[in-house]
């Protein structure tokens, strides 16, 4: 079992058909009856799905009455007390600190793939394997407490440097700079990354080691080295999986709550600065739900959700689309 | 040539060498978390936190009674919920659906449904139990986490029960038993360690959920038995009581977290156990 609490894994199960009976209510009721009750599990598992998108939608008609789609998606303003809101700060906010989060992730998770799948010995595999997953296991609330009551004061110490050797870059220095308090986009982005790293690279690990050994023993029979076989005949073999692990991880990102709601510092005001204080969808409702007192708060608030989810469902659809693109290529081949 | 050999060679050691610190700073991270979990989750703990209630603000004193009860009886409902639907669904899937149009259909939403952000879950929920009511409830929060819990049972009951070997299936069929019997008599019975481990990865996956259990169950300062009101639990004492000003609440936060890590920990690793009983054909 390996990352089965999120892995999408590939399915290479066998075509063939098993014997199937008809069964009707007059003929053996319970067999009926046991029939249906799968058929009607199967359908709200399925139904799940739909039923998420319209309830949610249904929630925010007040505020995609009062607002509209394109005023409440650039309109920066949030503000409970005059009645106006608006999600441009917090829909750039989950952009730019999930952004912050792949870019950190996918490399580090390709290169713990790569690791265990090609370079580790033997013996080293399994452990190390499963001290990875292990970081899947740990609840993002975990994660959140760590990050603002740890790690923030730690990298607080390292801000002063960074502002300091990286803000002073014309044109990207902007980004680093701001007060040390160790809060803030930046600090939510790698706290990120270090979630999300488990999910990508367990994908990443299972295509890798699926991908046929006589594809793999003829390249290095050719002369090419380990780096070479990785680069050039397993990552292209197995790309499309691999990029449906990059975008699960980034589906992941763009909706965790805890771990982000914790270090990002919570400030509805956008800033140019990584350094600076932020704020999510995710967090903002977090932060806002149990206290929004009138109908068109909550609604907008709920409207924010409505956005994620739209956003995450096509991240999610063309992960699952891409993993599952592996599979039947090999399912024919073989 | 020689060059071009010397350049390749240069080029596997540094990108082996650049791997291996990726793995060695994913274990650090990890390492790390579970230090400090453990270093301020055995320092905070105390007998009071098992056998009082939650102090009120500014108060001195530890306790989470309260919220252990209230975070097993939300787990408690939402297995009762999600077991028999991800069980069902899984066997649909495996048994009658098998590779027909529908069936990898219902698989494809089912794989876009494990990965679905429990926030989004928890507004779901809202949606449909908090709102109707007109306040939150312990009921309300069962349901957020059962809907998380489906999709990674009803993976696994469909992965495990296709692994049974038809032959099994055949010997029944001929002896006439009903798809039914065949089902809960032998494909279960085959299957059962791996069902069980899927429902105890579902378990260990939302027993850290925190999003969602704050737009239904939401909290809860004193003791409380009833579904249909808000109700103490671990995570969202853990989101208060780390964003407080007061020590004990934050002390009270980390052995929060430490037990509910432990929790989820020793579910994983019994799930592990189990599946490793399996007797697979």
């Amino acid at each position: 079992m390996n990352g089965s609490d999120a892995a999408v894994r590939v399915d290479m199960r066998p075509m063939s058909g098993q014997p199937k009976s008809s069964s009707r209510f007059w003929h053996l009721p319970g067999d009926f009856l046991f029939h249906q009750a799968a058929v009607l599990a199967a359908f709200l598992a399925a139904a799940a799905l739909f039923a998420t998108v319209i309830a949610i939608a249904y929630d925010s008609r007040i505020s995609i009455e009062a607002f509209g789609i394109w005023k409440f998606l650039k309109s920066s303003e949030w503000n409970p007390v005059t009645q106006t809101f608006g999600a441009f700060p917090f829909i750039i906010g989950t952009l730019v600190s999930s952004a912050i989060a792949m870019i950190l992730a996918v490399p580090i998770s390709f290169g713990v793939a790569v690791f265990i799948s090609e370079i580790a010995p033997v013996w080293i595999k399994k452990p190390v394997a499963g001290a990875i997953e292990l970081l899947a296991a740990i609840p993002s609330i975990v994660y959140g407490l760590w990050g603002l009551l740890v790690f923030a004061p730690v990298f607080g110490q390292m801000e002063p440097w960074v502002s300091h050797y990286l803000g002073a870059i014309p044109g990207i220095g902007l980004l680093f700079q701001g007060p040390p308090v160790g809060i803030g986009m930046l600090t939510a982005g790698i706290v990120l990354a270090i979630m999300i790293l488990p999910y990508i690279s367990s994908i990443m690990r299972d295509v890798f080691i699926a991908v046929p050994a006589p594809l793999r023993e003829s390249s290095y029979a050719m002369g090419a080295t380990t780096w070479e076989v990785a680069w050039q005949i397993i990552l292209p073999y197995t790309r499309s999986a691999v990029i449906g692990g990059v975008f699960l991880g980034l589906g992941r990102a763009l909706g965790e709550t805890m771990a982000v709601t914790f270090v990002i510092g919570n400030s509805n005001v956008l800033s140019a600065s990584l350094l600076m204080p932020s704020a999510t969808i995710p967090s903002v409702l977090a932060n806002e739900f149990t206290e929004a007192t009138t109908p068109l708060y909550l609604s907008s608030l709920i409207y924010l959700g409505l956005i994620l989810i739209a956003v995450t469902l096509v991240v999610r659809f063309l992960a699952v689309l891409l993993i599952r693109r592996l599979g039947r290529r090999e399912g024919t081949a073989t | 040539m020689k060059s071009v050999v010397a350049r390749r060679h240069a080029v596997d050691i540094v990108s082996k060498v650049l791997m291996g610190v990726a793995t060695v700073i994913g274990i650090f991270f990890l390492l790390w978390i579970i230090w400090t979990t453990l270093k301020f989750g055995i320092s905070g703990m105390h007998w009071d936190l098992f056998t009082k209630d939650t102090p009120p603000p500014g108060t001195d004193g530890f306790g989470l009674r309260n919220a252990f009860v209230g975070s097993l009886m939300l787990l408690g409902l939402s297995l009762l919920i999600g077991v028999p639907i991800g069980l069902m669904a899984g066997t649909w899937l495996a048994e009658y659906g098998f590779h027909s149009r529908t069936a990898n259909a219902v698989r494809f939403i089912n794989d876009i449904m494990l990965s679905a952000p429990s926030i989004e879950i928890g507004l779901f929920a809202y949606a449909i139990v908090v709102a109707p009511m007109g306040h939150f409830s312990a009921l309300a929060g069962s349901v957020a986490l059962a809907v998380l819990m489906i999709p990674i049972i009803v993976r696994t009951t469909d992965e495990m029960l296709s692994l049974v070997g038809s032959d099994m299936r055949e010997a029944a069929i001929a002896l006439g038993a009903p798809n039914s019997v065949v089902i809960t008599k032998i494909t279960w019975k085959a299957a059962r360690a791996g069902i069980l481990t899927g429902i105890l990865i579902g378990l260990a996956r939302i027993s850290g959920e925190t999003a969602p259990l704050l737009f239904t169950a939401l909290n809860n300062q004193f003791f409380s038995g009833n579904f249909l009101r808000p109700i103490a639990n671990l995570p969202v004492v853990i989101f208060q009581f780390a964003l407080s000003p007061y020590a004990n609440w934050q002390q009270m936060a980390w052995a929060a977290a430490f037990i509910t890590v432990l929790f989820v920990l020793v579910i994983s690793l019994f799930a592990r156990v189990v599946l490793g009983t399996q007797v697979t054909k």
